[in-house]
């Protein structure tokens, strides 16, 4: 079947592959960029372990179609940090024991990234809400709040800093 | 899971949506947010030769919020609506039942123009616009028309919409008065079991209007015209609900099925009304 020519910022750099417009923009990410940090976990929409950012917005990549992402702009937790510069957010998410298997930590984290963005100064609430959209079968959700909220006060602490 | 084949189209107008459309018929299939219509490709369960993403249409966006009339386009996500300070003061029930649908990132894609056009009884939308009243714009070759939301729906993904129009916006006047979207599911990102959409106002002691609509309970949505009805002149207490409730009761038609057998439905679909009306009437 005849491929497309895709066209996409990931992680800031301009990237071109050849895929089929049906192919998932997981796979794309997964397969053709080697970018395997999104994970597939349920593949029907439910887990939030495959989700990336895409033009400013979280979404789960299982669900969105090679060809709708052409033109877009996509992060994935390879463009959050390093391991020699990690996030804050993985920072915490060490500290905090957010994480036991490590399955779902992409997503959460880059969910959590774009959350912290939406709204710098969360309640536990309004984590948990925002977070609704990631399963974990792992910790019981209690760490990964605690290091979402931790993040958050370290983030305006630099800040406030910095002003 | 992935799709079976199809052929891509990003029209930028409406126009070109509509001739691509045309010229493919029932092979042709638009494309919104795509999170009711992907996963049914991927299950394949639905087979789209043509897929007509609507994205990149200006026309579809755009929020208006007029005095008498509120305008939100096709393509206006879950998210956008929860986002819209002006659509929350004309018309809150909006964002209350936005809010209840799925997940941050399902609402980030998933349309208004998607959710009422798809004809799923499961969706959240429909039964919102019937209780509004709301009429939904459709375009197709012939031109524009407008459908009511209460005349829309025939049967489970089978509605007024023909295979070459597109819906393009849908419109309703600014409410008054007290509102509520009671939804009871199993947990995040699961359909409803059984919802109530209630709009009502007051007058001095007692109920002046009251609009109420089901989703989920019959193979489209239910606008329970008796059981609104049953609470004008009231004031809106106990014997009043339960009137409301036995005439709600009388318009569904739930089948039995992994969210619960029929008399639970009928049970759930009782216990949200009577939660709805509570606070809708607690708001007029
Ligand atoms: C995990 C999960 C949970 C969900 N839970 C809920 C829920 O609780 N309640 C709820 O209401 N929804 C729920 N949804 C569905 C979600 O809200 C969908 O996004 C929505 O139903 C469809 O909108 P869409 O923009 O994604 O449409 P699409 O999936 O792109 O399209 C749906 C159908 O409508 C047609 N269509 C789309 N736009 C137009 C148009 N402008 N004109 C003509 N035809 C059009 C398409 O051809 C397709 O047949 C859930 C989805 C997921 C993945
Ligand atoms: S793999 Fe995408 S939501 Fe689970
Ligand atoms: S840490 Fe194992 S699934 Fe979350």
């Amino acid at each position: 079947m005849s491929k497309m020519h895709l066209k996409m910022t990931v992680n800031g750099a301009e990237v071109e592959t050849l895929a089929e417009p049906r192919e998932l923009l997981i796979h794309v990410l997964r397969e053709r960029l080697n970018l395997t940090g999104p994970h597939i976990g349920c593949d029907t929409s439910h887990c939030g372990a495959c989700t990336v950012d895409m033009n400013g917005k979280s979404v789960k990549a299982c669900t969105v179609v090679a060809a709708q992402a052409n033109g877009a702009s996509i992060t994935t937790i390879e463009g959050l940090g390093t391991p020699d510069a990690l996030h804050v957010l993985q920072r915490m998410f060490r500290e905090h024991h957010g994480l036991q298997c490590g399955f779902c930590t992409p997503g959460m984290i880059t969910r959590a990234w774009r959350l912290l963005q939406e709204n710098p100064n969360p309640t536990e609430e309004e984590v948990r809400f925002g977070m609704s959209g990631n399963l974990c079968r792992c910790t019981g959700y209690q760490n990964i709040v605690k290091s979402i909220l931790a993040a958050a006060a370290e983030m305006n602490a630099v800040k406030e800093a910095a002003e | 899971m992935i799709p079976g084949h199809f052929e891509y189209h990003r029209p930028t107008d409406v126009a070109s949506a509509l001739g691509i459309l045309a010229t493919h018929g029932d092979e042709a299939r638009a494309l919104a947010g795509g999170h009711s219509l992907i996963p049914m490709m991927k299950l394949r369960m639905a087979a789209v030769g043509h897929l007509v993403d609507l994205q990149a249409i200006p026309e579809l966006r755009g929020i208006e919020v007029g005095p008498g009339r509120i305008r939100i386009g096709a393509m206006v996500t879950q998210a956008d609506i929860i986002a819209h300070a002006g659509l929350t003061a004309a018309a809150p029930i909006l964002a209350e039942t936005a809010l209840m649908i799925a997940d941050p990132q399902v609402r980030n894609m998933g349309t208004i123009g998607g959710n009422v056009a798809n004809g799923d009884p499961g969706n959240d939308m429909p039964a919102l616009m019937q209780c509004l009243d709301a009429s939904f714009e459709l375009r197709g070759p012939e031109g524009a028309r407008t459908v009511k939301a209460r005349a829309f729906y025939e049967s489970a993904y089978v509605t007024a919409r023909s295979d070459d129009e597109l819906l393009t916006a849908v419109s309703f006047a600014p409410t008054g008065g007290g509102y509520a979207y009671e939804k009871q599911k199993r947990k995040v990102g699961d359909y409803a079991t059984a919802a109530a959409a209630v709009i009502l106002t007051r007058a001095g002691a007692t109920c002046a209007s009251a609009s109420i609509a089901m989703t989920n309970l019959a193979d489209t949505p239910v606008w329970a015209e008796a059981a609104g009805a049953a609470l004008v002149g009231t004031p809106v207490d106990a014997a009043a609900i339960k009137a409301a409730v036995a005439a709600m009761r009388a318009a569904i038609s739930p089948t039995g099925d992994n969210r619960g057998p029929v008399a639970f439905k009928h049970h759930v679909a009782g216990a949200v009304l009577g939660h709805a009306i509570a606070r809708a009437w607690s708001r007029a």
